[in-house]
């Protein structure tokens, strides 16, 4: 048995996405107020300007563009394909990387800036080894 | 400073050899390196070796526990697919810095099969497949539909690379594989990551090269007749850009290279009579003729199409088959660049050989990112 606890709630699936088990899930950013660039994670320094202890937690708006994608048919055992990896601009700011669902992967329905939602949702039902669940991103059309 | 020159320069036939060492692998060419320049190992005051999946293993000495341990300095060079290019660069440095006359430098890999990159790593689940792929095909498709969104990029362009690097590759009996694949063989392969089908993603192989370099002094001792003179090697890392985090790019990086190595050559990209570039993806390819300044930005299709960058067309890109059919063995790919290259320049290449050919530049990119560019000029 691991000593890592099972917690009560789902885990987010990165650091960055706030709000897990919550009705309010989000993404959240470091903005750097020297510069303006965003970056996602834990970090003290801006990589843009170089600026030091100048980031700001920053909520990321749940609407983006497709800016790529690739269509990932092959992957590692157990990983269900096809499926779109995607990299979307968030309006506002800020670029994340995740799975476009709710639209069949063909590059026929893809176009380059279709409006997109952040969605939340379980994570494909994948648990740690402590038996956690967690809360992860997708995107989807915009409704 | 002195000028450096190549004055031997060898690959092994890429292959799969599960039942030989990495140092067994490395030695071989690092002998054919010698025997090339009429030199041997007492020769040699240091080696730079380049090998990835052993980085920790020193790999450049148990080299010369199997050709010679002559007790020379040996730097051990770990750098992504840029690993063998930054090995045979840190054996230019140590030249141009004026501490030796002639030195060798080795690149070395032994693959396994498969996909690379989207291993995960992180804590709490695995992400691949579920915040997209970390798996190097998606990498460099999603680098290339972002090519698409820009110029209008198609599918079919980005098939006519494979096609052509496959046919040179048909010319190169070093290559991996000589096997003809037609575009609709290309665009009807296995689609692994859209664009890329399993004919637009480079062979996992294994593979050595390796080269000697020395001063002018040196090279004026032993004859000019094959040597090759370094004309420019550049080495850079990736700029910030505002989607690096989810999406490495590997364009600025490049762009930061090819200038500094064209100012430290003093040519321009018009003066270039054949390359071999980093096509680990044939999305990848299409890329760098627009970021080494072969074509302006958005004539990279046209190039394609028009047959410009094929052997015979204007400036002949991957005459060797690239990593696409020659294979992409990762720490020795750098200094097989180099290999080609130099091979044309003088005028050895049998079949493949670019007419006339009297500069060259090769160019690789490890993911991270590290870009490595050399030029090369035929000096007799």
């Amino acid at each position: 048995m691991s000593e890592q606890a099972v917690s009560n709630g789902p885990l987010p699936v990165v650091p960055y996405l706030k709000g897990a088990g919550t009705e309010d899930p989000y993404l959240e950013g470091l903005k750097c107020s020297a510069c303006d660039a965003i970056f996602l994670g834990a970090r003290s320094t801006c990589s843009k300007c170089g600026a030091r202890d100048q980031l700001k937690a920053t909520r990321l708006e749940n609407k983006g563009k497709l800016y790529s994608y690739s269509i990932v048919y092959r992957s590692f055992p157990g990983i269900d394909v096809p499926y779109i990896s995607a990299i979307v601009d968030l309006d506002g700011g800020g670029t994340i990387k995740g799975n476009l669902i709710g639209i069949e992967a063909d590059p026929a329905n893809l176009s380059f800036d279709m409006a997109l939602d952040v969605v939340y949702g379980d994570a494909l039902g994948r648990k740690d080894k402590a038996g956690n669940s967690y809360i992860s991103y997708f995107f989807k059309p915009a409704v | 400073m002195s000028d450096v020159y190549v004055v031997g320069v060898d690959m092994i036939k890429f292959g799969r050899f599960p039942e030989k060492t990495v140092p067994q692998i490395g030695s071989e060419a690092a002998l054919m390196a010698l025997d090339d320049a009429g030199l041997t190992i007492q020769d040699m005051q240091a080696l730079y070796c380049g090998n990835l999946g052993q980085a920790n293993a020193m790999v450049g000495q148990r080299i010369l526990q199997e050709i010679g341990q002559t007790g020379i300095s040996v730097v051990n060079c770990a750098n992504a697919c840029a690993t063998g290019a930054t090995a045979f660069r840190e054996a230019w440095m140590s030249i141009k810095a004026g501490v030796f006359d002639c030195v060798l430098a080795v690149g070395v890999e032994q693959m396994g099969r498969g996909l690379l990159g989207g291993g995960g790593g992180g804590e709490g689940i695995p992400k691949e497949g579920l915040l997209g792929s970390g798996t190097m095909p998606a990498v460099f498709a999603e680098a290339g539909m972002e090519h698409a969104r820009k110029y209008g990029t198609t599918f079919e362009q980005f098939a006519k690379v494979s096609v052509k690097n496959h046919h040179h590759s048909t010319l190169n009996p070093k290559a991996m594989y000589q096997i003809e694949t037609p575009l609709d063989t290309v665009m009807n392969a296995e689609m692994i990551s859209y664009p890329n089908t399993k004919l637009m993603c480079s062979v996992n192989v294994d593979g050595s090269a390796a080269a000697v370099l020395v001063s002018e002094k040196k090279a004026k001792e032993l004859g000019m007749g094959r040597a090759v003179k370094i004309k420019a090697s550049v080495l850079a890392s990736d700029p910030y850009s505002d989607r690096d985090l989810v999406m490495p790019d590997v364009n600025a990086v490049t762009r930061i290279a090819a200038k500094q190595a064209y100012e430290m050559a003093g040519i321009g990209p018009e003066d270039v009579d054949l390359v071999e570039l980093h096509d680990c993806f044939a999305t990848a390819e299409i890329l760098h003729y627009e970021n080494l300044g072969l074509c302006a930005d958005g004539e990279a299709g046209r190039m394609i199409d028009d047959g410009e960058v094929a052997l015979g067309g204007r400036v002949p890109v991957n005459v060797s088959g690239g990593l696409l059919s020659k294979g992409h063995p990762l720490g020795a790919t750098g200094i097989a660049n180099i290999y080609e290259v130099c091979t044309h320049l003088r005028g050895e290449a049998g079949d493949r050989q670019v007419d006339g050919a009297k500069v060259g530049m090769t160019h690789v990119i490890g993911l991270g990112s590290a870009c490595g560019i050399h030029i090369l000029e035929k000096v007799a």
